[in-house]
């Protein structure tokens, strides 16, 4: 692949520091005129196709393969199964830590899940290997799978999402519901969901003896390189992975599955570059996915609608194989302040891929329950929405007591009610109709992710020419990382954006963390910032030092950089150039590295979270049942906005997954067969264009001096929060009836309408 | 992918003759055939490519009033033919609700009427299914069923039929014309699809290499313009198909139904004619309560074949609704959102 370079984009209008402007997409262009290469894009010379043959089973064994018959099959170069593979140096099902997770390598016939990868055909066309994948025609020993939330006995996972522990309270929870005026005690069900990024997975693979060269789409290219590293036995510097961009990864790209090891293994066994592709229904297995979710909220309040107590269950699944378990109730942990909280959870295993991480893990499935939750106690206490969230709004944060590094969700609930016309909202449902007379409804939700941090590391440098140079292993996920991260670069530089390079995207770089958790900016920001700092300072001291320059003696804190120059801080008629200081000086570059981190001891003393209220509307037909979204306002308040334009894209598409996922979108599982039955964007209906009503976002003007340097929150994630549950409220408001199986079906309403 | 003859051959006749040959299908846009064949759902022997033939990509208007759609016409010229929308605006309003702009250029007048039902069951290989291996069996039955058929399904298939053009076509006595080993021949549209009974696997009245060449409208069709609508409950607003529709057409003289035409789609393995429901409004006036009456015609016998009871009653309602629309007239334009429940809502900006 040509080196990618962004640095020749066109310059940007810019007043004022880089951070804060909305510029439009680096890699825009590229993109819009396919020149963006993604990674099924490559084709090194001898490429030959793998194809990946899943089971059709849910549970059983593998008990024959056909292996002649696709062998025959002209085109087709070798068949790997169980029986004929490379060897792995070590066994896949070992969990060397927490974030390894056991993935189908072609290690055993045992199937445990339907879709899961039972051989691989490698042929000289994409056709070729798929019939003969069609040719292997499996034979199996089948055993009845576990399908659903009761397909057995149900167990306390040891923790739950990364490391929560299962259960956690604060306060007497039955204390509470016994002393309450109101209590509701509502069951609801969320349905399993998929990634559906719209780039399947893929790698394209190349061995060159002991050396790997690999094209795929990852959020954490140091995790993948080390997981491909233990897997065949290769040190970390033979290996290097591209990955420039993801056309969404949503947490599917995270961690490394079993189909791009597959594409490795199949390349080494053939001795030539492999390319692998997941069809569109082989991303419903080994890839990860949303659990599905039954969770029992009870809630009581006071005779003034002050809550007393909050216990919020969740029942999930996890595989037969492995544990990940959907951390929902914790949704409950830090937006109301009850004196009483309780959140646990319980699983069965059931024959499905391991669940994953799927964007807002927790937080979307536990807010979309707790949101409809409150709006119920809100109406039996019969308050409004607003008013009863912000009768019990959390000063600090309800389990721990600890202050909030910065909270302006008040703004958030004021601004998104005002931008609404919240305050003509019926308190009672059921009466608002349009001019067509179609049911109208307005409900609301609190969003709430927390603010993280991981570990990045990032080298700056200056050159002679007076660029600069930044150099971090980022990932751009169609997020804006190749824009955002490069406004932090520039400004850490004291340069123009134009005037940086900045490299991301491949593991030869310093290790960026995981793109994941809503913290990349933050965390990849962090390591820039301090990289720039870093790399002035060292600008700054051949400077100071020097009696030649205009800059001497003013020591290096009493400098600044800017547009390029140092100048002194308490006198800005004084400085000069980063090339007059290099030139002076006979070096070609200075360079310097930074790390970015989590802050232990702020962390202690804080609780962080980014927050944000949303508001929708929604119309039924009083008579047909149909329900669309005819209006949503975002208010959302996540701590320093690096570019404006991206993150606003950030929260229309997280608002659009809220929706989505109250009205749309359901993975369908025959529950005899542990098949899922729409495995394809016809039938797993996530919203069209024509679905998507105006949406609006505000951003709330936050100052957090407690989660980074840079006061970044991250915007990931938090639009789905909130926005899920306002829709469901909004159908109650409309219609008065309640809706707690998401997605709301028509047939839940039709009846009752 | 399994290895296939392609033919494109340059007649009516050499095409009629090269399908004839077990295992040969016809190849028109390929919108649902290439996803069947890539899914291994349909696995041919020989593609006859029909692409190419002279003469039937043309809407004619013939003498005597009646409007021929060659076979080949895109579902998108077709609808957006003004003299066709015109003349038949509940068609254009259905072909305007199916699939998405992209599958509406591709997809043909003949394609749309013999594609294959999206019953879930019928798409995965490794299920059961009558309709895809004759005597394997129906998964669907006792399956994940919500969407599936209410009306004239068969304890050995019970899926649905997924057009919506075919819809206001039925309800307009559309004719197929036919070209055969024996020549040209015509049928009703309503005959053209087989209810499963105990042979899900015969779809059609067609025999192997017969060809639809035309859909005919005949000249009554014209009568119900200014009072046909379209009318689809479906789960998103485009790329989704029926829940359940409804096709209605109404002839109104003198402040009473002179004729009316009703069709519901997404209810059986074929685009359902409610001749009964027709029956009851001949020379009533257009009142709530009449078509209320016709709504409970329309559903005699109707019955759930698995978790979809409430599509009976969602499709009493569709029927009411898409007569009262029809009774108000059809709209000068075809609404930004075609046949949707949400049409009339203001600030819509789709197509």
């Amino acid at each position: 692949m040509p080196e990618l370079n962004l640095t020749s984009a066109p310059a940007h209008l810019r007043h004022g520091s880089n951070i804060g402007q909305p510029l439009t997409r680096r890699d825009g262009v590229l993109k819009v005129t396919g020149r963006a290469t993604y990674a099924a894009d490559n084709h090194p010379p001898g490429m030959l196709f793998a194809v990946i043959a899943v089971s059709s089973i849910a549970r059983g064994r593998v008990t024959s393969l056909d292996v002649a018959a696709a062998k025959r099959h002209p085109g087709v170069v070798d068949v790997m199964t169980p029986d004929h593979k490379p060897q792995l140096a070590i066994d896949p099902e070992i969990k060397t830590n927490p974030f390894v997770f056991r993935m189908d390598a072609l290690h055993s016939k045992e199937v445990r899940y339907a879709n899961q990868p039972i051989a691989v055909v490698i042929a000289e066309t994409l056709e070729a290997a798929t019939e003969g994948a069609a040719l292997l025609a499996p034979r199996y020993e089948t055993l009845p799978p576990l399908v659903g939330l009761d397909a057995g006995e149900s167990f306390v996972p040891p923790v739950v999402g990364v490391g929560n522990p299962a259960e956690s309270h604060h306060g007497d929870v039955e204390a509470g519901l016994a002393s309450a005026e109101k209590r509701i005690d509502a069951t609801y069900e969320t349905p399993p969901q998929y990634h559906n990024a719209m780039e399947p997975h893929a790698i394209v693979v190349q061995w060159d003896g002991d050396r790997l060269s690999v094209d795929m789409p990852t959020q954490g290219l140091m995790l993948s390189l080390a997981r491909i590293a233990e897997l065949f036995g290769i040190a970390h510097d033979k290996i290097h992975i591209r990955s420039p961009f993801l056309g969404g990864g949503f947490g599917s790209k995270g961690l490394m599955g079993g189909p791009p090891v597959l594409g490795i293994m199949a390349a080494k066994l053939v001795g030539r570059p492999i390319k692998l592709v997941l069809r569109r229904e082989q991303m419903y297995g080994p890839v990860g996915h949303r659990a599905p979710t039954r969770q029992r909220l009870r809630i009581g309040a006071d005779a003034e609608g002050r809550l007393t107590a909050l216990d919020h269950h969740a029942r999930t699944v996890s595989s037969t194989f492995d544990d990940f378990y959907e951390p929902a109730a914790d949704a409950s942990h830090t937006l109301y302040a009850a004196p009483a909280i309780r959140t646990s959870h319980d699983a069965v295993r059931v024959n499905t891929g391991t669940p994953l991480f799927m964007r807002a893990p927790g937080e979307a499935t536990g807010s979309i329950t707790l949101e409809s939750a409150i709006d119920e106690m809100a109406w039996a206490c019969g308050m409004d929405p607003l008013a009863f969230r912000l009768k019990n709004y959390a000063e600090v944060e309800p389990m721990t007591g600890r202050p909030f590094s910065s909270k302006a969700l008040r703004a958030c609930y004021e601004q998104g009610a005002a931008r609404f016309g919240w305050a003509k909202r019926s308190l009672r449902p059921r009466q608002m109709r349009d001019d067509a007379g179609l049911l109208v409804g307005w409900g609301m939700g609190t969003a709430t992710f927390p603010a993280l941090m991981f570990q990045a590391e990032a080298r700056a440098a200056i050159r002679r020419d007076g660029s600069g140079v930044m150099e971090i292993g980022a990932h751009d996920m169609g997020q804006g990382a190749w824009t955002a991260l490069a406004q932090i670069a520039a400004d850490g530089l004291g340069l123009d954006v134009d005037r940086v390079e900045f490299k991301a995207g491949t593991s030869d770089l310093p290790d960026a963390g995981i793109a994941g958790g809503s913290a990349h900016t933050a965390t990849a920001g962090a390591a820039i910032h301090s990289a720039g700092a870093a790399v002035i300072a060292r600008l700054a001291d051949l400077a100071t030092n020097d009696e030649r320059s205009p800059l001497f003696g003013a020591g290096n804190a009493g400098v600044i950089a800017r547009d390029g120059r140092l100048i002194r801080r308490d006198d800005e008629s004084r400085g000069e150039s980063y090339s007059e200081i290099l030139a002076r000086a006979g070096v070609a570059e200075v360079e310097a590295r930074g790390t970015g981190a989590p802050n232990p001891a702020a962390m202690e003393e804080y609780a962080m979270h980014a927050h944000g209220a949303v508001f929708a509307e929604v119309k039924v037909d009083p008579d047909l049942g149909q329900v669309r979204v005819t209006r949503m306002v975002g208010a959302f308040a996540a701590g320093r906005i690096v570019n404006p334009r991206m993150v606003q894209s950030q929260l229309f598409g997280g608002m659009i997954w809220g929706m989505s996922f109250a009205l749309h979108e359901e993975a369908i599982t025959d529950r005899r067969s542990g098949r899922i039955m729409n495995a394809n964007l016809g039938e797993y209906h996530i919203p069209v264009n024509a679905d998507v009503p105006p949406l609006d976002v505000i951003t709330v003007e936050e100052h957090d001096p407690h989660v980074n340097a840079l006061g970044i929150k991250g915007v990931g994630e938090i639009g789905i929060t909130g926005s899920a549950g306002a829709v469901a409220n909004a159908v109650w408001h409309a219609t008065g009836v309640r809706v707690r199986r998401f997605p709301i079906q028509i047939e839940e309403l039709l009846t009752q309408l | 992918m399994k290895p296939f003859d392609y033919v494109r051959p340059a007649t009516v006749a050499e095409a009629v003759a090269a399908a004839a040959l077990p295992g040969a299908v016809f190849l028109a846009a390929g919108t649902n055939l290439l996803d069947l064949m890539k899914g291994g759902v349909s696995r041919p022997d020989r593609l006859v490519d029909v692409t190419h033939l002279d003469g039937l990509d043309q809407i004619e208007r013939l003498p005597d009033g009646s409007v021929r759609i060659g076979a080949l016409v895109s579902n998108a010229d077709l609808a957006h033919d003004a003299d066709f929308a015109r003349s038949y605006p509940a068609v254009a309003e259905a072909l305007l609700s199916g699939a998405s702009a992209q599958l509406r250029n591709a997809a043909t007048v003949g394609g749309n009427l013999l594609q294959r039902t999206r019953c879930a069951y019928f798409y995965d290989t490794a299920s059961r299914c009558n309709k895809r291996e004759a005597g394997s069996g129906c998964d669907a039955r006792d399956g994940e069923n919500r969407s599936h058929a209410v009306l004239g399904w068969s304890e050995n298939c019970i899926a649905t039929h997924p057009s919506d053009f075919g819809v206001p076509l039925i309800a307009l006595d559309a004719v197929v014309e036919i070209e055969g080993r024996g020549g040209r021949r015509e049928i009703a549209l309503d005959e053209l699809h087989r209810l499963p009974g105990d042979a899900p696997e015969r779809e059609s009245a067609l025999e192997p290499g017969d060809l639809i060449v035309a859909v005919r409208l005949p000249p009554a069709a014209r009568a119900f313009a200014s009072h046909a609508r379209y009318l689809k409950v479906r789960e998103r607003t485009s790329y989704a198909f029926a829940i359940v529709s409804a096709a209605a057409a109404l002839r109104i003289e003198n402040g009473k139904i002179a004729e009316a035409r009703l069709a519901l789609g997404g209810v059986a393995a074929k685009p359902w004619r409610a001749r009964a429901a027709e029956d009851v409004l001949r020379n009533v006036a257009p009142t709530a309560d009449a078509f209320q009456e016709a709504a409970w015609r329309a559903l005699e016998g109707a019955k759930p074949s698995g978790d979809n009871a409430f599509k009976i009653e969602l499709a009493r309602r569709i029927v009411v609704r898409a007569l009262l629309l029809a009774a108000a007239g059809t709209p000068a334009r075809i609404p930004a959102l075609p046949a949707s429940p949400f049409a009339a809502t203001s600030g819509a900006i789709h197509a």
